[in-house]
């Protein structure tokens, strides 16, 4: 085994570095000043093949052959140099990746530049209140309007993330209510500016609400064209699962756990409680399960670089992220002991954000919960694991 | 950039597995859990005969110039079949052996390297695997240096009632002995082979933790309850993959710490003592949970389980309890 990259990445890192030095000098920029320079930034970045190398030219990406090392090596130094990468979202994590492989021509056109430019954030139209791990239980209708052009949708969606900054929309729609419900469902896109559709935020548990929150979507004979249905009628269960696939590659980062859990140690730290036998232990612990996390992200890389399949071990990756989280937020939880019984300043909802001191691990507490039902709840992705992974027998979810 | 098998690297498992499952079958086991013997000729004949003495040495020592990553791959095979003999005591024999700067020492090479003169570790305590069958101990002496103890007179030797049934350890004392000496104390090299050790153990687990959630997988796939196989009851289901879950992630933390050795890396001490301790949980859970998964056949004797169960009692505590090592990972982290 070997973990270098090899000469020829090592000299493109030159590259990249050299690259970030000259460009990414955002100095005392702030507001409109500082989103103009990461734009140009980005633009920059796009024309040397560092950014969205999966897109064609001629929707704005730069195009370049799978390298999955010289990806790797982007992510390194854009992460060292703190400079911006990609406008992350649903848009550029789903939308792009299922219009690349399955949208039409004028699709593509249409959304794919407006998307990675950050102009179009998508929300994803998946959940209903029926319908949330049975997602192809859907009962949001869509209809053909009379002359045949437009599709004329009326039902519910929930759990948009971003949904309140959302222009677009990525859905799945009921269209034959005859058909076997996987049979029966067509994929949509949606522009959410008009008058057939009211959103609205939830609150959330951490106490965020507005723009912060995920909301529910109303629709009550909302349109979008025909020619902006994705892949074939009653087809569209099969087109979301391309889409599923690509968030879950995108959710499991091992660098982020990595921070997260340098952060922890450091929390021990501020709160003199490094030294404590029992908190070096639980910390050690922990980051077993860190490293199996981190080593095994190698594994996958260095099979994805050698065009081999890892085996089960992929269906594992967001569980055993999930499952990190949960025992680092028990152990955060009694770290910060008294400092948690108050919240940060301006957090849930409680205005604007101050000062945030051991209390900030109040997100990670809560949020590590969010993880176990976002993109797939544990309990569905113990179904995959048993069945896909272990080749138990199927038990109709999953 | 590679972290994944090659084919020869599985290759070598295929090997060493096809050599166990002629040799080595559960009939074997049984036998020689109920018998009065400490070493098992037949097997350690075939697997020596697969060079395994000499895997990790250099060519120019015979050896197959492998690394300790692949004597890792093939403890793992052994641990899966909860193989008998000091495997790990040969591995790492031949490797001090071969690195020591004593020339008549080196001389004992060939005879450990072919697996003819049988290498036991005798550290950290007076329980020691093979102790009968041993015709060297590769031995601490309480000062840091390391010796290569000959059995034989000044050394006693009291079998013991191992739990262990698979590789039984007898108490060994060490009066006026012959010893060839391989490292002083202070000597780098002392720790490292300490840390290799660890790491073979860990594969040893990570074997024997992947055998038990296979038979606890294929059990539940073939044992019908309520006019269905139980593993298409969900609760069942989510306890294996939980099993999955615990073991195969678990694999690349093994991988690195026997690369990062074989690499010579600043963080090799440190990542073996968190495979050790990482592993030992994994092993004790997965053994545990493959027998509630098996009911009450899992719980007999005839069955089998328990062998790798005491096998997993055996490993956790070898050369430090997980607690320990995580308390030595804090202090090498600098925390």
């Amino acid at each position: 085994m070997d973990l270098s990259y090899g000469e020829a990445a090592e000299a493109f890192r030159k590259d990249v570095r050299g690259f970030l030095d000259s460009h990414w000098q955002p100095g005392e920029r702030r507001g409109a000043e500082l989103k103009e320079f990461v734009r140009t930034f980005r633009r920059a970045a796009i024309d040397r093949g560092y950014l969205y190398r999966a897109v064609p030219k001629r929707y704005g990406g730069s195009e370049q052959p799978v390298d999955v090392i010289r990806a790797q090596v982007i992510r390194e130094e854009f992460g060292r140099a703190r400079a911006p990468m990609e406008v992350g979202g649903n848009g550029v994590n789903m939308t792009v990746p299922t219009l690349l492989e399955q949208g039409t021509e004028e699709q593509k056109e249409l959304f794919i530049r407006k998307t990675i430019e950050g102009d179009y954030i998508w929300g994803q139209g998946y959940s209903e209140p029926g319908s949330g791990s049975d997602l192809a239980s859907v009962r949001t209708r869509a209809e053909l309007s009379p002359d045949g052009t437009k599709w004329i949708i009326n039902g519910q969606k929930i759990w948009t993330s971003q949904g309140m900054q959302s222009t677009h929309m990525f859905m799945l729609v009921r269209t034959e209510p005859d058909a076997p419900k996987h049979d029966g469902i067509t994929y949509l896109l949606l522009d959410l500016d008009q008058p057939g559709i009211t959103r609205r935020p939830i609150r959330q548990m951490t106490g965020e609400q507005g723009a912060h929150t995920f909301c529910e979507f109303f629709f009550d004979n909302a349109e979008t064209p025909v020619s902006w249905q994705v892949g074939e009628r009653g087809k569209g269960w099969y087109v979301s699962r391309t889409t599923l696939k690509h968030e879950r590659a995108s959710i499991g980062s091992a660098d982020g756990l990595g921070s997260q859990f340098r952060k922890l140690v450091d929390l021990a730290k501020e709160v003199g409680r490094i030294h404590d036998p029992l908190v070096r232990d639980k910390l050690a612990e922990i980051e077993g399960r860190v490293l199996s996390h981190r080593y095994t992200s190698f594994r996958l890389f260095s099979c994805a670089a050698a065009g081999e399949d890892a085996g089960s071990v992929q269906l594992m990756m967001k569980l055993l992220l999930t499952e990190i989280g949960h025992e680092m937020a028990l152990l955060a939880q009694d770290l910060i002991a008294d400092h948690g019984l108050v919240e940060p300043e301006g957090a849930g909802g409680r205005g604007p954000r101050g000062v945030r001191g051991p209390n900030k691990w109040l997100d990670q507490i809560m949020g590590s919960l969010g993880n176990s039902i976002a993109g797939g709840a544990s309990n569905i992705q113990r179904n995959i694991i048993a069945e896909r992974g272990l080749g138990l027998p199927r038990d109709g979810a999953a | 950039m590679r972290f994944h098998l090659t084919a020869e690297q599985v290759a070598i498992q295929d090997a060493v597995r096809g050599t166990l499952a002629e040799c080595w079958g559960m009939e074997r086991l049984h036998r020689f859990a109920d018998g009065d013997t400490d070493f098992d000729a037949d097997s350690w004949q075939a697997l020596m005969a697969l060079g395994i003495g000499a895997l990790a040495l250099p060519e120019a020592d015979g050896g197959a110039g492998l690394g300790l990553l692949d004597a890792a791959l093939v403890c793992e095979v052994a641990g899966a079949a909860a193989a008998p003999g000091p495997l790990i005591g040969q591995i790492i024999g031949a490797i001090a052996v071969a690195n020591c700067a004593n020339a008549a020492t080196r001389e004992l090479l060939p005879a450990i390297a072919s697996g003819e003169a049988v290498v036991t570790l005798a550290l950290e305590g007076d329980l020691v695997q093979s102790a009968r069958a041993a015709q060297y101990f590769l031995a601490d002496d309480g000062a840091g240096g390391l010796h290569l103890i000959e059995a034989g007179d000044g050394v006693t030797i009291e079998p013991l009632a191992a739990t262990d049934r698979s590789r039984p350890v007898s108490r060994v004392a060490f009066g006026t002995v012959e010893a060839h000496p391989l490292y002083p104390a202070g000597d780098p090299m002392v720790q490292r082979l300490k840390d290799a050790a660890l790491v073979l153990i860990t594969a040893d687990s990570l074997g024997g933790a992947q055998h038990c959630t296979d038979l606890s997988v294929d059990y539940a796939k073939t044992r019908e309850q309520f006019g269905q196989p139980i593993g298409k009851f969900q609760a069942l289901k989510h306890q294996l993959a939980q099993m999955a879950l615990e073991v195969e992630p678990a694999r690349a933390l093994v991988w690195y710490a026997a690369y990062a050795w074989d690499a010579g890396l600043a963080d090799a001490p440190r990542a073996a003592a968190m495979a050790k301790a990482h592993l030992g949980e994994v092993y004790t859970r997965t053994t545990r949970a493959a027998i509630a998964a098996h009911g009450g056949i899992g719980y007999t004797w005839e069955y089998g389980l328990n062998y790798w169960f005491r096998r997993s009692i055996h490993n956790r505590a070898w050369l430090g309890s997980p607690a320990q090592h995580r308390a030595r990972a804090a202090d090498l982290a600098g925390w």
